[in-house]
C-alpha cells in the first residue's frame, strides 16, 4: 500500500494531548507511522485541522428495524435523494434512514471511521451483518440486545452470574457481536403482556425479575467476561416528563461495580442517548430540563460514560427495541407505527417523528441534549450522538458540534422558536456561555468513544501503530471563523479523509469504497455444560429455528477484525 | 401574459419525466434555454428539446408565463410539478403526476390524465376535461400530509384513492368514482357528482364528502344523524348526513368531538 504524508496541519489528538500543534502525520500500509520515504504522496493540510477518524458509539444503521424504517417511509426519500455523485458510485437515498451506501458515504464525508450498530436482535443477526457488509468504507460492529432475553432473565433471577456470562459469551460469539446492549431492561419483555417497567422495581411478568436486578447482573457478567466495552444501556421510562429520577437511580447502580478488562476501559456502564432520560416536570405542561442534575452526577463518577442523543429539530424516524415506548409515542403523534416481537429475545417499534421548532417540548428537548454536552467536565466520557435516527439523523453531528462550539449559533436557533421564552424558562441553555474547543470536540467524537469501546489502541488517535483513519477539515485552528456555519460546513464535508490508509474522500466527495471491516469479539470461555444443555433444550422447545441454523455464517462477515477475549475461569 | 408553445416532435420510448415543464422553470428563458432544460427518460438524462419544439417566449416571472402544449402528452409525466404561478394548457392527454405538489397557478388538460393528478397539492387550480385514473389529490406513498389547498376538477370519472390523507382544498369529480374516497383525511372537501362503489371516508378524522349519486356499499363506521338541504357546486338537493369514521380517533374542539361529514343525496 502507498505511503501518505499529511503535511503542516493543525493536529488535534487528545490521546497524546496534542492541541493544534503544526505537525505532519505519516501513513504506511494502513497504519500511522513515524516517518515515510520521500516517495510518499503528500497532502497539504496547511491552515487546516487534522484529527483521527470519528468514532460513533451509538447509531441504528443496519438490521431489520432500520429496514422497516426504510420500507415504511417512502416519503423519507421524496425530493431528498440526490443522484449519485458520478459514475461508479451507488444511488443514495433517504434522509433519516439512508440506504446502506448513503450511510457509508455520508459518514466518510464527515470523516468518521467507525460506527457501532447499537441494537442487534440476535435472531436476525444474519440480516444485520449483510447490511453492514453492504455499507461501504466505515468499520462497524454491532451490540446484541440482552436486557429482555429469556435466558438472561432466568439465570439472573437465580443469581447465576457465571451462567449468564457463559450464555452471553456464546451468543456474542455465534452472532459475531461486540458487547452487551440493554434496552428498557424488563420493560420490553413486559410488553409481550401489554405492560412496561417504568420503575427499577417493576417486576417483569412471569420472570419475576426487576430492571434493577437485570442491570446489576449484566454489569457483573460484563466484567466477569472482561469485554472491551461495558454494558451499554438505554434506560427505563425513556422520553417521559420526570424521568431524570429513575435515570439517576439507574446510574447509581454502577457504583458497586469495578471495571475489569485488558482494553483500557474505565467505565462499567455506558448510558446512551441521555437527552431522552434527563427530563423534569410531571406533565408536558411543566416539562423541563434536568440536564444539570444528571450531569452533576455523571461528572463525579468515572464508572459511567454517556452519549448525548441530541435532538436536531428535523423530521426523522424513531426506531428502538423499546417496544412499549413506540406504542406510547404513536398515541401521542398519531402517525404510523410498526411493532415487532422477536421470540425469546427482544421486540422493536418504529414511528416517524417531527421535532418541530414551533412545539415547546421539542425546543426543550433540543436544549437538554446540548446542555448535557456543555455541563460535561470530562468530554472524554461524554460523546456526540443523536441516537441516529431517533433524535435526528447522523448527518447533523456537524450541526451539534457547531451548537456546542458557538453560543451565537445556539442563540440563532433559539430565536427561530415559536415559544422561545417558554423554552428559556424550562431550560438553562440561554444562560450558558461555554463554547467547547476543537480539542474537546475531538475528545467527544474520537478519543472518548474509542476508549469507552475498548478500541483505543486502533481508533480515536494518531499515534504510530494505530489505524490510519485521518480526517482533514477546512478550519483554521489559529483563526476560527466568526460565522459558526463554517464549522458545520467543515465537519459535514471533510477536505480529505483517509480510511485504512487510503484516500476515500477529497473536498467532500467520495473517491472510493475503501476497505471496511466488521469488528467482532470472540469470547473464549471454558465450555459450560449446563448452559449448553439449556440452550439446546430451549432451541428444541421454544425457538422457531434450529440451533444449527442460528449462528452467523462466516461468509456474511467477509472482512472480519476479530478481538479475542480469553476468560479466566 | 407571454406564451410558450411546446409542439411534440417525438414520442418518448420510456415515459418522459418532464418535471421542468413549469412556468417557474421557463420564466425569463429563451426557447433554446427552455429546450435545454433537463428531464429523465428512465435513468437517462434528457432535455425538453428531445421531445418538443419550443416556440414563443415566456414572461419574466412564472406569473406572467403561459405554457401551451400543442398535442398529446400521454407519455409525459410531472407536467406542472411544484409550479407556483402562471398557467399550463395541454391540448390532449397527459400521463401521471400532473400538477404534483403544485402551489399556485392553473393547469388545464383537455384530454384525460393518468394517476396521481394533484398529488400533494398546496394551492392553485387543476381542470381536467376528460377522466382521471387513480390517486387524484392524494398524499405521496407513506406520507400523512396530503392535499392542503387548491381545487381539482375532473369532468369525467375517476378511479380509486381520491383525496387520501387530504388536509384541505377541494376535489370535484363530475362523473363516477370507484373506491376509497378521503381515506385517512383530516380536512378538505370531496364532491362526487356520480356514483361511488364504496369505502367512502375510511379512517377519516375530519373533512367533508358529498356524493350526489349513490354509494353502493357504505362503510359501517358512518352513522346517519340527520337529513339536510344543501347546495353543492351549483346543485341543490336533500342529503342524508352521516358522521364518522367512528372507528377512528376524533379530536375535540371546545369540548365537542369533531367528526368527518359524509353527505349522500337522499333517495327521491
Ligand atoms: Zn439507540
Amino acid at each position: 500500500m502507498a505511503e501518505i504524508l499529511i503535511k503542516n496541519g493543525f493536529v488535534i489528538d487528545p490521546t497524546r494531548k496534542i492541541d493544534g500543534d503544526v505537525a505532519d502525520v505519516a501513513i504506511k500500509d494502513g497504519k500511522i507511522v513515524d516517518t515515510v520515504s520521500s516517495a510518499a504522496k503528500v497532502i497539504d493540510a496547511k491552515g487546516k485541522v487534522v484529527m483521527a477518524g470519528g468514532v460513533d458509539v451509538h447509531a441504528h444503521v443496519a438490521g431489520p428495524k432500520v429496514n422497516v424504517g426504510r420500507l415504511f417511509r417512502p416519503e423519507d426519500k421524496l425530493f431528498k435523494s440526490p443522484m449519485a455523485q458520478k459514475n461508479g458510485y451507488r444511488m443514495e437515498s433517504g434522509f433519516s434512514v439512508p440506504s446502506t451506501f448513503k450511510t457509508g458515504y455520508d459518514y466518510a464525508r464527515m470523516g468518521y471511521a467507525f460506527v457501532m450498530e447499537a441494537a442487534m436482535p440476535p435472531l436476525f443477526t444474519a440480516h444485520v451483518h449483510e447490511e453492514i457488509h453492504d455499507t461501504p468504507i466505515i468499520d462497524e460492529a454491532a451490540l446484541p440486545v440482552f436486557g429482555n432475553n429469556w435466558f438472561v432473565m432466568d439465570y439472573l433471577k437465580k443469581g447465576e452470574i457465571e451462567n449468564t456470562a457463559a450464555y452471553i459469551a456464546w451468543l456474542i460469539r455465534v452472532t459475531k457481536g461486540f458487547g452487551i446492549k440493554v434496552v428498557n431492561p424488563g420493560g420490553t419483555a413486559a410488553w409481550s403482556w401489554g405492560l412496561n417497567c417504568l420503575s427499577l422495581d417493576d417486576p417483569v411478568p412471569y420472570f419475576e425479575i426487576t430492571p434493577r436486578e437485570i442491570i446489576i447482573g449484566l454489569m457483573k457478567a460484563n466484567e466477569y467476561l472482561g469485554l472491551p466495552h461495558s454494558m451499554h444501556i438505554h434506560q427505563n421510562n425513556l422520553g417521559n416528563p420526570g424521568n431524570y429520577a429513575i435515570t439517576l437511580d439507574s446510574l447509581k447502580l454502577a457504583e458497586g461495580i469495578k471495571p475489569k478488562n485488558k482494553f483500557g476501559r474505565e467505565q462499567v456502564m455506558h448510558s446512551t442517548h441521555l437527552q431522552f432520560h434527563s427530563y423534569g416536570g410531571d406533565s408536558w405542561a411543566n416539562f423541563e430540563s434536568k440536564a444539570k442534575e444528571v450531569m452533576d452526577y455523571v461528572n463525579q463518577n468515572k464508572g459511567i460514560t454517556v452519549d448525548l442523543g441530541c435532538v436536531t429539530l428535523d423530521e426523522t424516524t424513531t426506531m428502538t427495541a423499546d417496544g412499549p415506548f413506540e406504542h406510547h409515542l404513536n398515541h401521542l403523534n398519531h402517525l404510523k407505527w410498526c411493532n415487532v416481537d422477536v421470540e425469546l429475545e427482544t421486540a422493536a417499534g418504529v414511528v416517524p417523528y417531527v421535532y418541530d421548532k414551533n412545539i415547546k417540548v421539542c425546543g426543550i428537548q433540543w436544549a437538554v441534549g446540548l446542555e448535557l454536552g456543555l455541563y460535561a467536565t470530562d468530554p472524554n466520557r461524554t460523546f456526540v450522538s443523536t441516537d441516529h435516527p431517533n433524535a435526528g439523523p447522523f448527518i447533523r453531528y456537524p450541526r451539534i458540534i457547531k451548537w456546542l462550539m458557538s453560543k451565537k449559533a445556539r442563540e440563532a436557533t433559539l430565536d427561530t422558536f415559536k415559544y422561545k421564552d417558554k423554552v428559556i424558562d424550562a431550560t438553562n441553555i440561554h444562560s450558558m456561555d461555554r463554547e467547547l474547543t476543537l480539542y474537546e470536540i475531538a475528545q467527544m467524537t474520537r478519543s472518548g468513544p474509542a476508549k469507552c469501546l475498548g478500541l483505543s489502541n486502533i481508533y480515536g488517535g494518531l499515534a504510530p501503530g494505530m489505524n490510519a483513519d485521518v480526517g482533514v477539515f477546512d478550519l483554521n485552528y489559529k483563526n476560527m471563523p466568526s460565522d459558526p456555519e463554517m464549522i458545520e460546513k467543515a465537519f459535514l464535508r471533510a477536505a480529505c479523509f483517509i480510511k485504512s490508509g487510503e484516500i476515500v474522500v477529497r473536498d467532500g466527495e467520495v473517491l472510493g469504497h475503501g476497505h471496511k471491516n466488521t469488528i467482532w469479539v470472540n469470547v473464549k470461555m471454558p465450555e459450560n455444560p449446563q448452559v449448553m444443555r439449556d440452550i439446546t433444550q430451549s432451541f428444541t422447545k421454544d425457538y422457531t429455528v434450529g440451533l444449527s441454523n442460528y449462528p452467523v455464517r462466516d461468509y456474511l462477515a467477509p472482512h472480519p477484525f476479530v478481538i479475542d477475549v480469553d476468560v479466566e475461569a | 401574459m407571454a406564451t410558450v408553445t411546446l409542439k411534440p416532435t417525438k414520442t418518448p420510448t420510456i415515459m418522459f419525466e418532464a418535471f421542468n415543464i413549469t412556468p417557474d422553470a421557463f420564466a425569463g428563458k429563451t426557447p433554446a434555454q427552455i429546450a435545454a432544460l433537463e428531464g429523465r427518460e428512465g435513468k437517462i438524462k434528457v432535455t425538453i428539446g428531445d421531445f418538443f419544439e419550443v416556440s414563443g417566449s415566456p414572461g419574466a416571472t412564472a406569473a406572467e408565463t403561459d405554457i401551451v402544449i400543442a398535442g398529446d402528452c400521454s407519455r409525459v409525466k410531472y407536467i406542472g410539478n411544484k409550479m407556483t404561478a402562471g398557467s399550463i394548457t395541454v391540448n390532449g392527454n397527459a400521463d401521471m403526476y400532473v400538477g404534483g405538489w403544485m402551489k399556485g397557478g392553473k393547469i388545464h388538460v383537455k384530454g384525460n390524465v393518468h394517476s396521481f393528478c394533484g398529488i400533494g397539492m398546496e394551492g392553485g387550480d387543476i381542470l381536467i376535461d376528460g377522466k382521471a385514473e387513480n390517486y387524484v389529490g392524494c398524499a405521496y406513498r407513506g406520507d400523512w400530509r396530503g392535499m392542503k389547498d387548491g381545487t381539482i376538477r375532473i369532468k369525467g370519472s375517476a378511479g380509486n384513492d381520491i383525496g387520501t390523507f387530504m388536509l384541505g382544498g377541494t376535489i370535484i369529480i363530475e362523473n363516477n368514482a370507484f373506491i376509497h374516497v378521503s381515506t385517512h383525511a383530516e380536512g378538505g372537501t370531496v364532491i362526487i357528482k356520480g356514483d361511488v362503489e364504496g369505502r367512502v371516508g375510511g379512517q377519516m378524522v375530519k373533512g367533508d364528502i358529498y356524493i350526489l349519486g349513490k354509494v353502493q356499499y357504505m362503510l359501517p363506521g358512518f352513522k346517519k344523524i340527520e337529513v339536510v338541504e344543501k347546495e353543492v357546486d351549483g346543485v341543490k338537493g336533500t342529503f342524508d348526513h352521516y358522521i364518522g369514521d367512528l372507528g377512528e380517533r376524533h379530536p375535540k374542539s371546545k369540548g365537542k368531538e369533531i367528526f368527518a361529514n359524509l353527505y349522500v343525496k337522499a333517495a327521491a
